[in-house]
């Protein structure tokens, strides 16, 4: 075991050189004391991440169903039959429709309520919990208020009551893909669960802001409200949006529970992890197939994080934070 | 910046001063109450759901508030045969307290080892932690869900707990933290012949408190509110968790408005109780991480 000290003054202390020191030395021993810290998460990160995702590009390759032990080599087929099918492609569609929705609103919404919250001198912390409040509701338990009761198709769903008032007709909200209303309750029940978290996000980083940089742009002449909101604001909170919205991609891409719940009988608006369920633990059970399609899924979302990364300089605005 | 540190009230001062009068305030509190108005009202609709009776919530005539408060209404969703949502209530506060508990011990001292303990190969174990942030947990279900069931854990604690122990993030987290906990504080205790372990238990972690606090919260709300890996290894109502359940209800052949919203309210209330009385934590955890698990 390499004795490597970590400060000049504690001994190497080799093990043979007294009988009562070998228990100090071991516990004095960096090495040991780092496998002893993290030895336990190293080895369930092995078992549990890295062996599940070897497995899976294994298994890509083989016929597999009904089991997990692959039968027969099979090759690119499984790649070939996820990348064909037109469920899979689909679902990347629907992805990227629900992202370009997603994304931009919750940005703006969470910075927008940051900004409210930031300028009020009364009941902040009121306000403040309010926004955050939805953090804490699960996505299935959102979805069931709003396919239940908000969103109901019927009459007395809250929205088909108030449109009601004005002399609309009861809209089918999820139970008809044209037009694509469904679109309407999927992104509304995202915005509100997940806008507070990153509103707390944008409060903090206001408070970095520098306020001598509003004094000396006030003293330029600049207006306060839009001008200094665009040319101060904006531009110091860079770094945090980047971040947010790095964040918000991913998490779209990931989106599952309200799709799964809000449109659990539909052929349409299924996004990729619905797809992968179904491939997977419908009822064909194809391990094999769902495997490759976890594998392009994985490759996907690498490659759209790292050129957005680039192209809006995640590492750049780093000082900020 | 090179500009000395300001006097917080002076500088203050200019800023108030170009924040508009009264009337500008007025504007600025009515979108915000507008806006929290808009927030508030699904939590009324669980409310107003899950004390009406069913004609009520169906009927022609939109009401706002329930004629009579049905308080029986709160034993229902026990009651009911077709789903056990007690089990699957007990079921959740397992998963999401053993959930906690586990990342907690488990992330936090690989966190504490790879910022502290000097070790050769302490980059490339760290690179190794983070190259699995690079996958996103969401999508690795289909291997994870392989790996369990050949080892025989769906539909057992084991398989919803164990899994999602070890993760890549609460331990980066947790390093980022330590590598700005006070160097003095532990040398100190090492010198008194404490050792790593001593140090680690006795100084480091009754000092990071708060940091503990708010790791916990976020892991016990996401333990709490996580579907589909449950979905996944819950294949028997049995080991379903509350959302699992819940989720059932929404494909059941009848719909039960007022048990439905009932056990909807129910499954959120632990929760609502956390967020209140930790919200403190978990704000300013989510404002030095800047993430949640």
């Amino acid at each position: 075991m390499s004795t490597t000290t970590t400060r000049g003054v504690a001994q190497p202390a080799p093990a043979k050189v007294s009988k009562t020191r070998p228990r100090r030395g071991l516990r004095a021993s960096s090495t040991f004391n780092f496998w002893l810290f993290t030895g336990p998460f190293l080895i369930g990160l092995i078992i549990f991440v890295f062996v599940p995702i070897g497995w899976s590009i294994w298994l890509s390759f083989f016929e597999a169903r009904f089991t997990v032990t692959p039968s027969e080599f099979v090759g690119f087929e499984n790649y070939k039959q996820v990348l064909t099918d037109a469920d899979f492609r689909g679902s990347l569609v629907t992805f990227t429709v629900f992202a370009a929705f997603i994304v931009p609103a919750t940005w703006a919404l969470s910075l927008g309520l940051a900004l409210l919250v930031n300028r009020l001198r009364f009941m902040r912390a009121f306000f403040r919990s309010v926004f955050f409040l939805p953090t804490a509701v699960s996505y299935v338990a959102a979805s069931l208020i709003w396919k239940m009761s908000l969103f109901n198709g019927v009459r007395f769903g809250l929205a088909n009551t108030v449109l009601g008032w004005f002399g609309v007709e009861n809209i089918a909200w999820l139970s008809n893909p044209d037009p694509p209303w469904y679109w309407l309750v999927i992104v509304t029940v995202r915005l509100w669960l997940q806008s507070g978290f990153y509103m707390i996000l944008f409060i903090a980083a206001l408070q970095n802001i520098p306020r001598e940089l509003y004094e000396a742009a006030s003293l330029d002449g600049a207006k306060p409200g839009w001008q200094t909101f665009r040319h101060i604001t904006l531009p110091q909170l860079r770094a945090t949006s980047t971040a947010v919205i790095l964040l918000l991609l991913v998490a779209a891409y990931q989106a599952f529970d309200e799709f799964f719940n809000l449109l659990s009988k539909a052929t349409w608006g299924q996004p990729p992890l619905v797809e992968l369920y179904k491939m997977a633990l419908g009822e064909n059970q194809n391990y094999g197939a769902g495997s490759a399609g976890a594998v392009v899924l994985t490759l996907l979302i690498c490659v759209v994080t790292l050129v957005q990364g680039k192209i809006m300089g995640f590492g750049r605005g780093e000082e900020s934070k | 910046m090179t500009i000395t540190a300001p006097d917080i009230d002076k500088a203050a001062k200019p800023v108030k001063v170009k924040r508009g009068g009264v009337l500008g305030n007025t504007g600025l509190y009515i979108a915000t109450g507008v806006a929290a108005v808009l927030f508030l009202i699904p939590f009324y609709l669980i409310v107003r759901n899950a004390f009406m009776t069913d004609p009520e919530i169906t009927g022609e005539e939109w009401k706002w508030f329930p004629t009579s408060i049905q308080w029986g209404n709160i034993t229902e969703p026990f009651d009911d045969v077709t789903v056990d949502f007690a089990r699957s209530l007990w079921n959740s506060v397992v998963v999401a307290v053993l959930h906690t508990a586990g990342i907690l011990l488990i992330c936090s001292l690989a966190g504490y080892g790879l910022a502290r303990i000097p070790y050769k190969h302490a980059n490339k174990v760290f690179y190794a932690v983070l190259a699995t942030l690079m996958v996103p947990t969401a999508v690795t279900f289909v291997p994870s869900f392989v790996l369990v069931s050949s080892l025989g854990w769906v539909d057992s604690y084991r398989g919803l707990i164990i899994p999602g122990l070890f993760s890549g993030f609460t331990c980066f987290l947790f390093r980022q933290y330590f590598l700005g906990f006070p160097k003095e504080l532990e040398e100190a205790a090492r010198v008194d012949g404490l050792g790593y372990w001593g140090a680690y238990w006795r100084v480091v972690v009754p000092n990071s408190l708060n940091f503990f606090a708010a790791i916990a919260t976020i892991t016990f709300i996401n333990g709490w509110n996580a579907f589909l890996w449950p979905l996944v290894i819950g294949q028997d109502p049995s080991a379903w968790t509350v959302q699992v359940a819940l989720s059932s209800y929404m494909t059941n052949q009848t719909v039960n408005y007022h048990l439905i919203f009932m056990a909807t309210a129910i499954s959120i209330l632990p929760l609502i109780f956390v967020f209140l009385f930790l919200q403190r934590w978990l704000v300013q955890g989510i404002a030095q991480t800047g993430i949640k698990g």
